[in-house]
């Protein structure tokens, strides 16, 4: 069992009347990377600030390696943290940014000058030591702000957004930069973020927050796969939701009926759930198969036809309308060239998916 | 109103303000400079003129470098020079460590009541300059209110002088320029990322490290202003010496309105002015160097 | 932000603020007193408005006022202009000839100390008088144009600061929608900026209404401006009537900022809001 680094108990945090953290209790282990997930104004940020030190909580304890952090400011824990905006100070250079922390420590010079030397090395930014912020590209000074919190050793290093103002194809190479450097360096990381792909990809373990509650915390698979609300189903990644009844209720399987499926969907796995409760059942794009012909089964199926098909090049995203109006989407990788596997517009088709793959839950 | 519009039309637009202060600004430092070369008589006006035909023919140019020579060696003109340079550099800087924690102060606060204290700054600055040194003279007389109050309390048994030194000419320079100085000082804090400080503080850096290695520094460009508005001008001051200053030692702007209006010596007066503006020149360009910077660096 | 709060920077705030009002209110207060003394309070006869009284048929003291209004009013509205002008051109016009020129001759009125150019500006009418017999004298004429001169530094620099925040996207719009240089400006840039040009109209007639040094140097024997009549009188010691003028000034300007303050703010507000709205 990986050992608990940091841990919040029942943390809560109000501004006024407003509540912006609500009894949050999470423990974090040693190493990972830790996502918290969601969307403007669910808490996260406040959360990541009472780590930082720039937020007291109005009720509760953080705990870091067994310290309790109540009443230490800033610039006394163990932990830092990269701006959004990056924060960098214009008027000194690369190396005298990065420099700050450690001298704020009382190092020897000859040891700031190595570390910083070395961890400039790291994130690949050696050559520009000598020059000033505004000299510098957006990824260039992502790199800065990260080397100036790592170059510390803090126990706990928190990002706020930190992919969230580069483009696209530097996002994915940054993404997978971070990784290897925490992983390199051990670093124990929370990371805040509105953004799915960031936290799927980055993140050990992800928590997903609405309105200043933690709902779910799991790995990305556990959250994306298996989302416990229908909340967390419908915020994380795209998903067809239907709402429908249960029929059967047994260990090892659940039947629904949903009304706007010509049949009931079949779940080889059971739940926990009053008799005959209302539910949902979600069903990732993905985990659904387009065939020209009726499939075998006689649960797990619909048909309809595309209304709308959008080609993004490596997969392509289907709009089809089912007998009663509802639209489904699905989305199928481009696997072949054939143009008599390619489907087309206001082509009738068949949908169907495996038993594994449908969520349902209650409320 | 970029690019586009016709030539003619943009060039009468930049030639009217342009030439007025040709005019009205640019030539006028061009006569004093010349008659400072001239002469003193009694004449309307009371200087001599600086060429003459000769022979019907000949243009003759007199120059008399006489007045900038009397500059250097009379004793008065060159201890009323160092002294009023002295006088507004010791008020530049009070002005400042007064005007910084103020501008501090109001640059953090929260935006509604930053507008209310703005307000509460320029006030003063909108009521008569005059009238404001003026009140200090009833504060700082023998029988004023100051001194009436001490004694009141017995604090003090005899009026502390105060009217009439370096004191009160310091106190009147701080007390008319403080907006100026408080101005540029507010407008550069204002714009400070929220941030930067929490970086630091972040970092390991207690509030006062921070305030010294992140605020000052990038505060630069206001002292600099704020120091060049107060500095210069302070210089020439006239109406504060005056009515608080010392009779025993002149600022050079006291010396000079003596020389034109006592003396009527007019060349003299254009050479003092001529001297003081060559004092003056890195200063104020310095000056005009930020300003454009600042204004146009948006 | 941060938690701790020193007692410093309030405390400081505190001391400034009360250093700018202090003298400003001992001289009200002692408008009151009947002392000749001014500040040594007779208490038998005081509060008293007789100073007021006295001030109201002060003839010279009046006049002087009428004739600084006058001139404080013909300034702002030509330095307004001007600045306008002047502002415009160094933020929208950029690179040309004279540029630097111009940059410079509106940066350097704002630190010149006056009796420079009070002296310069005196020696350029005495001479123009010579050469081609205008201005005639010293006069009105001749101080409203060494003020305008100075005042217009100001507005330039207000002017252009304000230009500098304006988003010129609403300018280019306009000219694609067929709309001529001139047009845009009337219509578009000029109503957009106008509580800076107020702001600016206002700062020129304060520089004006209260400038003792040029005046002394342009204003001739018949044109005395109040600022002068003042200088000469307290140059003698303290006086009451001044204490009850400068308590009147003061009513005057602080109505005037906190009225014109909330008004302009409010109008900055709308405008702003409305050039947002349309930029989004």
């Amino acid at each position: 069992m990986a050992d608990t680094y940091v841990r919040m108990e029942r943390v809560s945090k109000r501004f006024g009347d407003s509540v912006a953290v609500n009894n949050v209790s999470l423990d974090i282990h040693k190493g990972e990377i830790f996502c918290l997930l969601g969307g403007s104004g669910c808490g996260k940020t406040t959360l990541l600030r009472m780590l930082a030190g720039f937020e007291q909580p109005t009720s509760g304890a953080i705990y870091i390696d067994g310290q309790d952090l109540a009443g230490i400011p800033p610039y006394e824990r163990p932990v830092n943290m990269m701006f959004q905006s990056y924060a960098l100070f214009p008027h000194m250079s690369v190396h005298a940014n990065v420099s700050f922390g450690l001298e704020q420590e009382g190092l020897a010079r000859a040891e700031i000058r190595r570390r910083v030397a070395e961890i400039l090395d790291i994130v690949k930014l050696g050559e520009y030591a000598q020059r000033k912020p505004h000299q510098l590209s957006g990824g260039q000074r992502q790199r800065v702000a990260l080397a100036r919190s790592l170059v510390k050793r803090p126990k706990l290093l928190l990002l706020d957004e930190p992919l969230g103002a580069l483009d696209r194809k530097l996002r994915e190479h940054t993404q997978f930069e971070l990784i290897s450097i925490q992983e390199r360096l051990g670093v124990t990381c929370v990371v805040v973020t509105h953004d799915q792909e960031e936290a799927m990809t980055l993140a050990t373990r992800v928590g997903v927050m609405n309105r200043g509650e933690i709902v779910q915390v799991g790995t990305p698979r556990e959250i994306y796969e298996f989302p416990s609300t229908r909340f967390v189903a419908d915020f994380i990644g795209s998903v067809n939701l239907f709402a429908g009844r249960l029929t059967e209720d047994e260990p090892d399987h659940v039947r629904v009926s949903c009304g706007e499926l010509p049949a009931p969907v079949f779940i080889d796995h059971g739940m926990s759930a009053p008799p005959a409760a209302d539910c949902w059942v979600a069903i990732r794009p993905e985990k659904i198969d387009l065939t020209r012909t009726a499939p075998a089964q006689t649960d797990n199926w619909a048909h309809g036809v595309i209304i709308n098909i959008a080609y993004l090049g490596d997969m392509s995203v289907y709009l089809v309308r089912l007998a009663g109006g509802r639209e489904v989407r699905i989305t199928q990788t481009n696997r072949t060239r054939k143009p008599e596997e390619q489907f087309k517009w206001d082509e009738s088709v068949y949908l169907s998916w495996d038993a594994s793959s449908p969520v349902v839950g209650v409320g | 109103m970029s690019t586009r519009a016709p030539r003619w039309g943009r060039a009468l637009v930049g030639a009217v303000p342009l030439g007025w202060l040709l005019l009205f600004f640019m030539v006028p430092f061009i006569i004093v400079f010349g008659i400072s070369f001239s002469q003193a008589q009694l004449s309307i006006p009371p200087y001599a003129p600086l060429w003459e035909w000769v022979e019907g023919q000949v243009l003759a140019l007199r120059l008399h470098f006489a007045n900038y020579a009397f500059l250097f060696t009379d004793a008065l003109y060159i201890s009323s020079y160092l002294y009023s340079l002295k006088v507004a550099a010791v008020s530049t800087v009070l002005c400042l460590l007064l005007g910084y924690p103020m501008a501090y102060g109001m640059a953090r606060a929260a935006p509604a009541t930053r507008s209310l204290l703005l307000m509460l700054v320029i006030l003063p600055f909108w009521t008569s300059f005059l009238l404001r040194v003026y009140a200090w003279i009833g504060l700082l007389k023998n029988n004023g209110v100051i001194n009436n109050v001490l004694m009141s309390l017995g604090v003090i048994h005899h009026p502390i002088v105060m009217m009439q030194t370096d004191f009160a000419v310091y106190i009147g320079i701080v007390y008319s320029y403080l907006p100026f100085m408080i101005l540029p000082l507010y407008s550069n804090l204002e714009k400070h990322e929220r941030t930067l400080l929490e970086a630091a503080a972040d970092l390991g850096a207690r509030p006062w490290k921070a305030f010294v290695r992140i605020t000052l520094p990038l505060s630069r460009p206001g002292i600099i202003a704020g120091a060049l508005l107060v500095f210069i001008p302070a210089v020439g001051e006239y109406v504060i010496p005056s009515l608080l200053g010392r009779t025993d030692q002149l600022m050079i702007g006291r010396v000079l309105s003596d020389e034109f209006f006592e003396n009527r010596d007019w060349p003299v007066a254009s050479a003092v002015a001529i001297a003081m503006l060559l004092l003056l020149v890195v200063p104020i360009v310095i000056f005009q160097r930020y300003q454009s910077r600042t204004l146009v660096h948006r | 932000m941060i938690a701790r709060r020193s007692i410093f920077v309030p405390a400081m705030l505190a001391c400034g603020f009360a250093f700018l009002y202090v003298p400003i209110l001992s001289m009200i207060v002692y408008s009151f007193n009947n002392s000749r003394l001014v500040t040594v309070w007779d208490s038998a006869h005081s509060p008293t408005l007789k100073w007021y009284a006295l001030l109201m048929q002060n003839e010279q003291i009046m006049g002087a006022a009428l004739l600084s209004i006058k001139v404080a009013t013909l300034n702002a509205c030509i330095s307004v202009v001007l600045g306008t002008l002047a502002g415009l051109v160094l933020a929208r016009f950029g690179r040309f000839r004279g540029r630097t020129l111009l940059g410079a001759m509106t940066a350097a009125p704002l630190v010149m100390p006056e009796i420079i150019t009070g002296l310069s500006m005196l020696m350029l009418f005495v001479a123009m008088e010579r050469l081609i017999g205008w201005p005639a004298g010293r006069g009105i004429t001749t101080i409203t144009i060494a003020h305008v001169t100075f005042s217009m530094a100001y507005v330039t620099v207000i002017i252009q600061s304000r230009l500098a925040n304006f988003d010129d996207s609403l300018e280019e719009a306009a000219m694609d929608l067929g709309a001529r240089p001139v047009t845009v400006f009337r219509r578009i840039t000029l109503p957009l900026i106008m509580p800076a040009v107020v702001s600016g109209w206002l700062l020129a007639f304060t520089l004006s209404w209260d400038d003792v040094v040029i005046s002394q140097f342009v204003a001739g024997p018949s044109s005395t401006t109040l600022p002068m009549v003042i200088f000469s009188k307290v140059r003698l010691g303290v006086s009451p009537d001044i204490n009850a003028l400068a308590t009147i000034m003061v009513l005057i300007v602080a109505t005037g900022v906190v009225v014109s303050a909330l008004w302009l703010r409010r109008l900055e507000r709308r405008r702003w809001r409305e050039m947002q709205m349309a930029v989004e």
